[in-house]
């Protein structure tokens, strides 16, 4: 048995096909195709959950995605565990474990309820209020306490095992949302030929008529209507439907991101299918189709465990077979109460009384509750509620005093009536307009290619529903340029019952003069008094009564409440509704997991990793890697017993007596080539490469506009017309746009083109006494004499039998080249360079000791001896600048009086008294240590290593003034100790250049 | 100076081999590959010199491999792809303005194929590859995940994935993780 509130013969499931899950721990049956609330009502469980704020017994509200009360926590294994979840969402599965939340020790006893009887002290504000003072605790005391105790679900502990699917896909016409105003646009537009995709967030589509049995559509029951559509549109190869998908977000250029639920129905999913798939729609046009969503009544006790939605109730009735009480009472100022009063009584449920709030409802409405023998009680309100841990009677009578009774219920459902779901229009950027006659927000101009069709514009009856989706489907169509389909009629007639009559705010009972608990926000424990105390207490927009009581703000987005809260903020301010505006609805219109956002964009895909064509040797050889943004490049290779201290000194010494091997591709190469090319490079470098010869290469510095360093690099001309630029490794993408940037917009007179070639070439340098000896017998055709090919030259040839572009070049200060080789080809130059290197005692190196080697010969790395404010005169680098160039980028930058000004700190070394101190990068350094706090900082350390080749600790820094101050002794005081330190010249290793050109 | 021994070309993604039931996931042959820029005026001396013309249409190919394929990528700037021949030299014969740039292994390329391959590259490419505007010979430099590729249809079900080296790794994980969720 699938439970004890089963009706025989009701709904829409199959009752054979039954599935078992747990609640809490106890074994319960379903039925396939149940979702949670209605199995845990056909087993007579209301109570769900205790409330955020008091801990108040909760049960299910709704029946759908509005669901504000009911969020369990899911799980099928250790690592699949899903907090939060809609129990009128969730599908039961079988083996589905259910538990609810925010109570302990149990649902039915939960200690944090006390928050309920010291309810006075949590009124709307509380937090701001109570934990003012003293400042120091909100930190220690305050805030983690809090932390502690918000929140409903706990998050998952282990790493999500599924996967997830991302799909960009684009069509014509998007429609959201599969109830008949949804359907009949989608069937218009695709019998117009275009192409179409429907998603609807429910297993079925159908939309209200999962509870709706009244409707009829050309004499057939709304729902079959609705199936039978769904499988026609199912057919047509021009149209996707997507079930269980919900659009949440609305961007710009109808972006459209829609999640569908591919899994979170199936017991034994096929590990091969994703959890969720997350579709980014790009649609010519949409047609929003989003229909209403009932608000409940605001009066005393109206969170009770068996209180819910009129439409709720009819849809666990009429879809899903089951009754939600055996004696059920109706509070109503809706039309549509009536009509699931008459199913609930039809179907056998004692129905006591409909208590409706005006005075004189529909009197056929009247005569048939009669008929069917249920009291109505017009003009009189449900006062109040018992019932601990679910509702077992409503006070009834007038608001206005009189006599009143308590009448026996073990369920209450209620219409305040149907707030059209403007959300996805409101997302779209369009501003909802106020209805006077209808008494609510409707969509005003749409500012997309957009349209909103049915319930969500105001639409009352079903025929006009559906008679203005198919003019919009079909337009939607046009409009998206499909001109192909075939002769299509909308269905012809549509008969449903009247949804008419609404109320909003707090009802008869619950008004300002009262301090009664009638909830408005059920999911953040907002009342009515919460923001009547908003009010009063200053807060005059709905943004800041929002901000203020939290009211609308939980994962819901008030699709129940922000109505109410704004009539209740209105009358108390005493002015008309839409004067105090509605809050801006945003993206997730439902909860979205992480998963389907985060996608393929995690572990390895993360981000790209990028490594050169050499990584898996230097991986073999036991280097260490460090990230250089998404490059790994190999950091230094310790032997076995090697600490990188030690590593890197023996580096640095074999480097400098024998030779080493670098892994240099990581350099930013860019090939610019055409008959301006020298002209384009003299505008975009502070040097001139006018009389550069081809075979010859320079060092070049590269400025911003405001004369401040901005890159560096070796170029080489390989021809007339065509030179090969270097780049940092950091910068090499920004500074090919930098370059293609001042071509295209500066400079497009010129006949240059510029291509990356990072990627083309993997380069090797050999630095060292012995890096002609290594090279020497696998270069073919390329003189390497001294004489032939001196420092800074470059030639083209054959290593390996391979082509390549043989630098002579050095970052080290040693006689060195970088051998750059078709990068296919890198790891095997590299292997056949070291099967000599290695036997001569040469070893491979990383950029740890690529730093030491440079520094010790005072050459800069941009970045981290420059910040962005750094000239070249700064840096000591002024014999780089051209002084008789007209222009450059960065010239007249240059030129600023505060970069010319005397003062400017200049790159200088900086030597320890005690050569053994290494100091901190990044240290500061005053003239004065004994000075008074804060001391005058006069510069900085911006490189400072152990060298073992100088036998003692190195370092660079920016001083002001600092050349004039060689000599003269600075501090650099640090928390344990001041160091004394000399300023220097920067160059520590072989001051004339000797080994460079040896 | 004695003669080595020829290097041996190791390519990024050799030996690797991924899909599912709808689509294949393999690394495309070596090929040469230059980066054609140029104006647009000089197309026709260029053609002559390739033997095809250069396409002028955006999104478009000229060619069809194994032999040369040339595709459309700016205005001024091509991408030439050669299984077989030797673009570069050929280029050499034109006599006008021109950049030729090698970049054979600058990128390596994948190829994507089966009932599958749309749906998989649409898992990270968020431009339009449906047959009205992305049809067999349709090719355009775009992103796909976190890095940018150039995807070139080469027939109805089959694409051709170009990317530079370094990224190859992030390109065919990405590739085969979307294959798992080809819809086919």
């Amino acid at each position: 048995m699938s439970g004890t509130n089963r009706i025989k013969g009701k709904g829409r499931l199959t009752p054979a096909r039954t599935v078992r899950f747990t609640f809490d721990g106890k074994a319960l049956t379903a039925i396939e195709g149940d979702t949670l609330a209605s199995a845990l009502i056909a087993n007579g469980i209301h109570l769900t959950g205790r409330s955020y704020k008091y801990h108040r017994p909760r049960g299910m509200l709704s029946a759908g995605p509005e669901e504000p009360n009911a969020l369990i926590d899911i799980s099928r294994d250790a690592a699949r565990r899903t907090p939060n979840v809609r129990a009128t969402v969730q599908e039961v599965f079988d083996g589905m474990r259910a538990k609810s939340q925010n109570r302990w020790p149990s649902l039915a006893f939960d200690v944090g309820g006390i928050n309920n009887f010291a309810s006075p002290l949590f009124a709307a504000g509380f937090y701001y209020k109570t934990f003012m003072w003293p400042k120091a605790a909100w930190k220690r005391v305050y805030e983690p306490i809090i932390r502690a105790a918000a929140g409903l679900g706990v998050s998952p502990s282990e790493p999500d095992p599924d996967h997830y699917a991302n799909h960009y896909v684009h069509c014509d016409v998007l429609v959201i949302g599969g109830g008949a105003a949804g359907l009949t646009a989608a069937l218009a537009a695709a019998h117009a030929g275009a192409q179409v995709i429907l998603c609807d967030e429910q297993p079925e589509t159908g939309g209200a008529f999962h509870h709706d049995t009244d409707a009829s559509i050309d004499g057939v029951p709304g729902w079959e209507w609705a199936q039978s559509v769904t499988a026609e549109l199912r057919a047509m190869s021009n149209v996707k439907v997507l079930s269980r998908t919900t659009a949440f977000g609305y961007q710009a250029q109808n972006h459209v991101a829609l999640v569908e639920r591919v899994t979170e129905h199936l017991s034994n999913p096929d590990a091969a299918l994703p959890r969720e798939r997350l579709w980014q729609v790009r649609a010519k046009q949409v047609v929003i189709a989003t229909g209403a969503i009932e608000r409940h009544m605001v009066f005393a006790n109206n969170d009770r465990p068996g209180i819910m939605l009129a439409s709720a109730a009819r849809t666990f009735l009429n879809h899903f077979g089951v009754a939600v009480g055996a004696k059920v009472g109706v509070y109503t100022a809706c039309d549509s109460a009536w009509a699931a009063a008459f199913d609930l009584k039809q179907a056998g449920v004692s129905v006591p009384a409909i208590v409706d709030v005006r005075m004189d409802p529909d009197p056929a409405l009247v005569a048939r509750a009669r008929e069917l023998g249920i009291e109505v009680l017009a003009g009189q309100s449900v006062l109040d509620t018992s019932g601990k841990l679910r509702v077992k009677s409503m006070k009834v009578g007038r608001a206005s005093g009189g006599s009143r009774r308590d009448i026996a219920i073990d369920a209450l459902i209620m219409s305040a009536g149907w707030t059209p779901s403007v959300h996805m229009y409101s997302q779209s950027r369009g501003k909802v307009v106020w209805d006077e006659p209808s008494q609510r927000f409707l969509p005003g101009r749409h500012v997309q290619d957009c349209a909103s069709v049915g319930a969500c514009t105001g639409v009352d009856d079903l025929a006009d529903a559906i008679a203005g989706a198919a003019k919009a489907g079909h337009a939607a169509a046009r409009a998206a340029g499909a001109k192909a389909g075939k002769a299509w009629s909308a269905p012809k007639s549509a008969t449903a019952a009247s949804w008419a009559g609404s109320m909003m705010g707090s009802a008869g009972g619950a008004g300002a003069e009262t301090s009664v608990k009638a909830f408005v926000d059920f999911q953040n424990d907002v009342t009515a008094k919460d923001i009547r105390l908003a009010v009063r207490e200053g807060m005059h927009s709905i943004e800041h009564v929002k901000r203020f009581t939290t009211n609308g703000m939980a994962t819901d987005q008030g699709k129940t409440s922000n109505i109410h809260g704004l009539a209740i903020a209105a009358e108390m301010l005493g002015k008309p509704l839409p004067q105090v505006g509605l809050t801006t609805f945003r993206a997730p219109y439902t909860p979205v997991t992480f998963g389907a956002i985060v996608n393929h964009s995690r572990g390895s895909l993360f981000d790209p990793t990028r490594c050169t064509p050499m990584h898996g040797w230097e991986d073999a050889h036991g280097a260490v890697f460090e990230d250089v943004g998404q490059w790994k490049r190999a950091w230094y290779y310790p032997r076995p017993g090697e600490d990188m201290h030690q590593a890197v000194n023996r580096e640095c010494r074999t480097v400098r007596d024998v030779a080493g091997m670098f892994d240099a591709s990581t350099l930013g190469k860019i090939e610019v080539v055409g008959p301006d090319a020298a002209e384009f490079l003299n505008l975009m470098y502070t040097n001139s490469w006018d009389k550069l010869e081809p075979g010859r290469c320079k060092y070049g510095i590269m400025l911003r506009e405001d004369g401040f360093i901005y890159d560096d690099g070796v170029v080489g001309r390989i021809a007339e017309d065509r030179f090969h630029v270097t780049t940092t490794t950091g910068g090499a993408p920004r500074v090919m746009h930098h370059m293609e940037d001042y071509l295209q917009t500066e400079f497009p007179h010129l006949r240059v083109w510029l291509t990356s070639t990072t990627e083309q070439w993997a380069v090797i340098a050999i630095q060292g006494p012995k890096a002609r000896e290594i090279i020497a017998p696998l270069v073919e055709g390329i003189d390497l004499s001294n004489e032939a090919m001196p420092h800074m030259s470059v030639r083209e040839g054959r290593i390996c039998g391979v082509p390549t572009r043989l630098f002579r070049m050095s970052f080290t200060g040693e006689t060195g080249y970088e051998v750059n080789v078709p990068a296919d080809y890198g790891e095997a130059v590299w292997k056949a360079l070291w099967a000599r290197a290695e036997p001569m005692g040469a070893c491979a190196y990383g950029t740890e000791t690529m730093h030491v080697l440079r520094a010790e010969k005072g050459y800069i790395i941009v970045g981290q001896d420059t910040d962005g404010t750094v000239t070249p005169d700064d840096a000591g680098l002024n014999w780089a600048v051209a002084k008789k160039k007209p222009d450059f980028v960065g010239i007249r930058g240059m030129k600023r009086p505060d970069l010319l000004a005397p003062g400017r700190k200049q790159l200088v070394g900086l030597l320890t008294r005690d050569p053994n101190i290494v100091l901190e990068e990044g240290a500061q350094v005053v003239a004065d240590p004994n000075q008074s706090l804060p001391m005058t900082m006069i510069g900085h350390v911006t490189s400072s290593y152990w060298s073992e080749n100088c036998g003692r600790s190195i370092a660079m820094g920016v001083v002001a003034g600092g050349r004039s101050l060689k000599g003269t002794t600075l501090y650099v005081p640090m928390p344990e100790r001041t160091i004394e330190i000399e300023v220097t010249d920067a160059v520590f290793i072989d001051k004339e250049g000797v080994r460079l050109n040896g | 100076m004695a003669k080595s021994a020829q290097a041996v070309r190791t390519e990024p993604l050799a030996g690797r081999v991924s899909g599912s039931a709808g689509v294949q996931v393999t690394p495309a042959a070596a090929a040469v590959r230059v980066s054609l820029r140029a104006d647009p005026e000089n197309a026709k001396a260029l053609s002559k010199a390739l033997g095809l013309e250069l396409p002028l249409k955006p999104k478009t190919t000229a060619g069809s491999l194994p032999g040369r394929l040339v595709a459309w990528l700016g205005p001024d700037e091509w991408l030439i792809i050669d299984e077989t021949g030797d673009p570069l030299s050929d280029l050499r014969k034109a006599k006008v303005l021109h950049s030729a740039v090698d970049v054979s292994h600058r990128n390596t390329a994948i190829l994507v194929s089966g009932k599958g391959a749309r749906a998989t590259l649409e898992s990270g490419c968020p431009q339009n590859l449906g047959d009205a505007v992305f049809p067999v010979g349709a090719a355009s430099r775009t992103v796909m995940g976190k890095i940018e590729v150039v995807i070139i249809r080469t027939a109805d079900t089959e694409y051709r994935v170009e990317c530079w080296r370094s990224f190859s790794t992030y390109a065919f994980d990405f590739l085969s993780e979307s294959a798992k969720d080809c819809l086919a």
